[in-house]
């Protein structure tokens, strides 16, 4: 019962936080330079008077600010993102097709860093001060000061365009008529380049994590008692300071997780993976403001989303949250 | 020991501190190591690095000079970065403060705002603010500071809440201070550390942030900046790797240099909680 009134209190601050970013875009729209029926229609369609004209009139623009911000507002509540001028199709329809292929990203990306991550913080943390030790924080240090983006790049570099181990281009091999488990198999190779250049980073940052909150918890009165049990290291490291210290790991995977999505944009980009990232991207030399607002509120939601699970996954790690609430 | 000593024996906050002052020395004095400007043609376009000592890092695609844009680029990094710090400051500091120091619906107002900028996928809302305000270097340096100010605002709300409940606030107002003055004049000094270190790694944050900004094409267009340079050379990375590759180079050294400083601040400053991590 707790937990069910605590999630629905969660839905009820989402769905709070989604209608903030809705009014957000509103005045985002209406600060850009120009008339906003302009800036709705986007550089490419704006040569069409009749359509600029129809735009004034659905918008009210001639309204009071209320009015419009209602009507704005309304519209995206029912699904209605607005109509990008440039893909010649409405948001919402441009957004539900690139959508899957961007959570098969963003959620394969997450997965990798988190247990990669932790497991390799464990690791140098048992091996604190040794040679592996200061070679995995080092390492982690390097990919923690290196731009998304250019990792991808030299990714592409040397695993597709020297090697030709893996495409380094697109989610599926163009033409092919894969079906079924082929498919899979095809579409898995696509993912790999994408999926570990965007969880590196984000690898080296729960790394660093889990391995100070390991060495701080291995201080604890609890694990010496452990130690006096005559228990093997091994079985101290997983069962007595892991448990307690993975909490403040999963904490700070949940708030980087719009970090992650909005990573997505320039792993996308390079890779010309066909999510809604590289919409994105497409949309801002088009300025295609629709499209980007529209984008922005999934992105958001999908960070919602993110949070959500992991507010789930701490419970599970942890049954006293559940309790204590 | 003193905070000097201990971070002067820290050898990576030393290495990051040589590795910075390259970066700076490099852009302040960018016109006299390099004769022409970045974005003046000075040989054919894709000369391989290496092969002319006039030019040790090639050219680019309209045949520039890329070791003068990495030295320009310089300058945006650091502008950029340093300012746009600042100014997230300016915003989190004050709104952290108030909430810590107030409590009650100061608090509760100030971190609900807080928390709805911290759901926001940040970079996304850069994307956003800078492609409807128009790239500029204002528009570029305002909208990382409007993505990175929460965790400020979060930090200074900890640390001045533990603050105000020490003896010699309680004394302050004791001797009849006002709430306003012990806030600015005796609460606030004692949350600089943990400030310093935060803005250190900031600083980095906002460099990587503006490098992908102007990889994706949103960089002040007057501007030569290392995310334009490895945006613009993305297509032709088959045929001239040196393009992307060296600019990218630049970005991992500044960050590095930052973080490593930033860390050794942070040991510095807080030697319980360093040795606590070593233990």
């Amino acid at each position: 019962m707790t937990a069910l009134i605590a999630t629905l209190s969660r839905v009820v601050k989402a769905a709070a936080t989604l209608l903030a970013i809705a009014v957000l875009n509103f005045f985002l729209l209406h600060a850009a330079p120009g008339d906003p029926a302009v800036v709705l229609a986007g550089e490419a369609g704006a040569a069409d008077e009749q359509m600029i004209e129809q735009l004034r009139e659905r918008f009210g623009l001639d309204q009071p600010f209320y009015v419009q911000l209602g009507k704005y507002v309304g519209g995206i509540v029912q699904g209605d993102l607005g109509y990008s001028f440039r893909q010649g199709a409405p948001v919402i329809d441009l957004i539900a097709e690139r959508l899957p292929a961007t959570l098969l990203l963003t959620l394969t990306a997450f997965v990798i860093s988190l247990s990669c991550g932790i497991a390799l913080g464990v690791a140098a943390a048992a091996r604190v001060g040794k040679v592996s030790d200061s070679l995995l924080t080092t390492l982690a240090l390097l990919f923690y000061a290196t731009p998304l983006y250019w990792l991808a790049l030299m990714a592409v570099l040397v695993f597709s365009v020297w090697l030709g181990w893996l495409p380094g281009f697109g989610y599926e091999t163009v033409g092919s008529a894969y079906s079924g488990f082929a498919r899979a198999l095809d579409i898995l190779k696509h993912l790999i380049l994408p999926a570990l250049t965007l969880g590196l980073f984000f690898m080296a940052v729960y790394m660093r994590m889990t391995r100070a909150s390991m060495l701080e918890v291995s201080t604890a009165d609890f694990v010496k008692t452990a130690k006096a049990k005559g228990l093997s290291g091994p079985v101290i490291r997983r069962r007595h300071i892991l448990r307690n210290a993975i909490l403040p790991v999963v904490t700070l995977a949940g708030l980087q997780a719009g970090q992650l999505v909005g990573g997505a944009v320039l792993t996308e980009t390079v890779f010309a993976w066909p999510g809604i990232g590289r919409l994105m991207f497409e949309s801002l030399a088009a300025r295609d403001y629709n499209t980007i607002l529209g984008v922005f509120l999934v992105s958001a939601a999908m960070v919602i989303l993110f949070n959500i699970v992991t507010d789930i996954v701490y419970r599970i790690v942890d049954p006293r949250i559940g309790a204590r609430s | 020991m003193s905070m000097w000593k201990r971070f002067s024996s820290n050898i990576g906050a030393m290495v990051g501190v040589l590795l910075l002052l390259t970066v700076i020395f490099i852009a302040i004095f960018a016109p006299l190591l390099f004769s022409h400007d970045p974005w003046q043609m000075v040989q054919r376009p894709f000369l391989a690095p290496f092969t002319m000592q006039a030019l040790p890092l090639g050219t680019d695609t309209l045949g520039r000079d890329v070791a003068a844009q990495l030295a320009y680029g310089a300058r945006v990094s650091l502008l950029v970065g340093l300012v746009s710090t600042l100014v997230a400051l300016l915003i989190g500091v004050p709104l952290g403060a108030l909430a810590g120091f107030y409590g009650g619906y100061v608090d509760e107002g100030a971190m609900r705002f807080t928390e709805f900028f911290q759901t926001i996928p940040n970079f996304a809302l850069a994307i956003v603010l800078v492609a409807i305000f128009e790239p500029t270097l204002a528009s570029i340096t305002l909208a990382i500071a409007i993505v990175s100010w929460p965790p400020v605002a979060r930090l200074v709300r900890a640390e001045v809440m533990s603050v105000r409940k020490r003896e010699f606030v309680d004394a302050a107002t004791l001797a009849g201070l006002s709430k306003p003055r012990i806030l600015v004049r005796q609460v606030l000094p004692n949350t600089v550390s943990p400030i310093i270190v935060m803005a250190s790694l900031m600083v980095a944050t906002a460099i990587l942030l503006e490098s992908s900004l102007s990889f994706l094409g949103l960089g002040d267009p007057n501007a030569m900046s290392w995310g334009y340079m490895i945006g613009a050379a993305r297509t032709v990375i088959r045929s001239s790797w040196w393009l992307s590759f060296f600019p990218g180079i630049a970005i991992v050294i500044t960050v590095l240099a930052l973080n490593l400083i930033g860390e050794g601040l942070n040991d510095a400053l807080n030697p319980h909680l360093s040795r606590k991590g070593k233990a």
